[in-house]
């Protein structure tokens, strides 16, 4: 995750805390995805930016999982997202994702 | 005759730079910056390549023209061990200049007297570039006696000059052109030197390689990432008309257009818009490098033992002129664009530069034989884990086509290698986006291989921090179809074969130069 991004994470959780934040990714694979959900739940793990050592343990969701996709509209969801839903490897997106929350989100829902 | 511009003429150049990549580099210049005694830092001269390596590098020789793209599909990836065996410098779009003789290019296209070389280097390059078959006279008598080499030390050491190195030892400097005005400090000037000298070369390519008149051009449209300018106007330009200039066209004036890496195509537009209005009759759209973008994912590229592949400075330059009843037809009514309102969703971007200039034409997704997106070369992209970007945009345009129901899912998988290309492109920014299939798209269309393709350019405008818009525009191109309309105004079908076998004798004569 970039560095200007990392720096926008840690500024919204401190202004609303952590329990209140969710981070919705777009990133176009599971590698990406994974380090993306890693920065924001256990710190950077490239140590180079804000959140270097720093464990929010957030809520964070691919836009392609059902927790996010079960909670929109589905016709907007087809517009937005469905043609990339097609080109994605979701299965390989959600099992990364899904290992990144059981290991670093600090919320069990 | 339909007035739509034709694309007359390209040429594709590289220059192979490897001492760039650590000076210049902004990967490697940052990392100087923040850890100077880095290991990375330490380990780059042993991946470096030799100018040969670059030369029989597949994805180079189809930049260049000597291979088609889908002869890529030949050598299993990754390519950056595979060779194309008596590799030639010279292809036929353009050329690989080695290191050398680029330094004396950019001394040659300065008229300010800010580039200075030492003299033992000057004498070997001079004579390296003196037997280059398009160096005018012009060009060649700009090159004059070099420097001593402390002259160029004194100027590094008390005036910031940038220091240019050749096989890692100092052979000249791009001095300061104001002494407190950031815009024409030393970095910036050789920034821009390079780009207007490998825009020159492209230039240079273009004219010599398609017989071109250079009185004829009257415009010339610049479409790289760089600024030039001073204090009061940072961007003022115009690097079209010092290329021009450079290049001996008397009469033709230019500017320039930015727009990230989507300028080329906005310029490709804007050109055959310009040639169909009947303002000019011959545009000439040119790019130079991006010297900043040496290197760029060398860090991932030494991590995992391969050589650094961003190595060479990229160049192009296209001839749009008014239809010929031969060239390929730029389509300036199907075009699409990523509007303010589009949005940024992949599918919305999609939607506004694929499916739009399709429903103009009342195409489907398959009418289009190849699209030519974001070329970037999957060697370089991969290992930084950016993926195979031309191969993500098949899928997406693949997809848009399952959702107009134009194709079955299943055809997903196949599409990119039926209506796509593997990509050849350095990552030069605006080079690999759209443009570099040009050249082979007129060959494809001239010989019929092909009837119909689209170029499509995308840019990040998002990271000149003016706004979070993302930009986009496409344009199709088509073989011109001589129809009935066109003999009722004058051209006999006996003319049209005499310029069709003018095009063949060209073509040829150059498969023997090449």
């Amino acid at each position: 995750m970039d560095l200007e991004n990392q720096k926008r994470v840690k500024d919204i959780v401190e202004k609303h805390g952590e329990e209140n934040v969710i981070v919705l990714l777009g990133a176009a694979e599971a590698e990406a995805s994974g380090l993306a959900a890693e920065t924001v739940t256990n710190g950077d793990p490239t140590f180079a930016g804000p959140l270097a050592g720093v464990q929010l343990g957030l809520r964070v969701y691919h836009v392609v999982e059902e927790q996010f996709k079960g909670e929109v509209d589905a016709d907007t969801y087809e517009d937005q997202i469905g043609m990339m839903e097609m080109v994605l490897d979701v299965d390989e997106i959600v099992s990364e994702m899904t290992e990144i929350r059981n290991e670093f989100c600090k919320f069990n829902d | 005759m339909s007035d739509y511009a034709v694309i007359k003429g390209t040429s594709y150049i590289l220059a192979h730079t490897p001492d760039m990549i650590l000076h210049n580099g902004t990967t490697q210049t940052m990392e100087r910056l923040a850890s100077p005694q880095s290991e990375y830092l330490k380990q780059i001269p042993n991946y470096l390549r030799s100018f040969d390596e670059v030369l029989s590098y597949p994805p180079n020789q189809v930049y260049v023209g000597n291979n088609k793209p889908e002869e890529l599909h030949k050598y299993e990836k990754p390519w950056f061990d595979k060779k194309i065996e008596a590799a030639s410098r010279y292809g036929w779009f353009g050329e690989i200049m080695p290191q050398d003789e680029f330094l004396a290019l950019i001394k040659m296209v300065d008229v300010f007297d800010l580039v200075l070389l030492e003299k033992s280097f000057t004498n070997v390059a001079k004579k390296k570039i003196n037997n280059h078959p398009m160096m005018t006279s012009n060009l060649k008598s700009r090159l004059k006696d070099g420097e001593d080499i402390a002259v160029i030390e004194k100027f590094i050491k008390e005036q910031q000059a940038e220091a240019l190195y050749h096989d890692s030892k100092l052979v000249g400097c791009v001095k300061r052109a104001h002494e407190i005005d950031v815009n024409l400090n030393a970095h910036v000037i050789h920034e821009n030197l390079i780009s207007k000298a490998s825009g020159v070369l492209a230039f240079l390519n273009l004219i010599s390689k398609n017989d071109i008149d250079v009185d004829s051009i009257d415009y010339v449209i610049e479409c790289s990432e760089e600024a030039c300018g001073d204090m009061n106007q940072r961007g003022g330009g115009n690097f079209a008309k010092a290329i021009a200039e450079m290049g001996g066209a008397v009469n033709a004036t230019g500017s320039d257009i930015r727009a990230f890496c989507a300028a080329p195509v906005h310029a490709l537009i804007t050109a055959s818009a310009l040639v169909k209005s009947g303002t000019f009759k011959n545009v000439v759209i040119v790019a130079g490098s991006a010297v900043a973008k040496l290197g760029m994912n060398g860090k991932d590229h030494v991590k995992k033992g391969i050589p650094i592949l961003e190595d060479v400075l990229g160049g192009f330059a296209v001839l749009i002129s008014e239809n010929d009843g031969v060239n390929p037809v730029v389509r300036t009514d199907l075009v699409g664009s990523h509007k303010v309102g589009t949005g940024s969703s992949p599918q919305a971007v999609m939607t506004s530069l694929i499916a739009d200039p399709l429903d103009k034409g009342g195409l489907k997704i398959t009418d289009v034989d190849k699209y030519s997106v974001e070329m970037q070369n999957p060697d370089i992209t991969k290992p930084a884990g950016a993926g195979d970007v031309p191969e993500s945009n098949y899928k997406m345009i693949a997809a848009l086509g399952v959702k107009r129901k134009e194709l079955e899912r299943k055809d997903i998988a196949t599409f990119a290698k039926e209506h796509g290309m593997p990509g050849w492109a350095p990552t030069q920014g605006h080079i690999p986006s759209g443009v570099p299939y040009i050249g082979h798209a007129r060959e494809a269309l001239l010989n019929g291989d092909i009837e119909r393709t689209m170029v499509v350019g995308k840019g990040s405008l998002f990271l000149a921090r003016m706004t979070n818009q993302f930009d986009g525009v496409s344009v199709i191109i088509e073989k011109n179809i001589v129809g009935a309309d066109e003999k009722a105004t004058g051209i006999s079908e006996d003319e049209v074969k005499k310029m069709i076998a003018e095009a063949m004798r060209n073509f040829a004569s150059h498969l023997l130069e090449g």
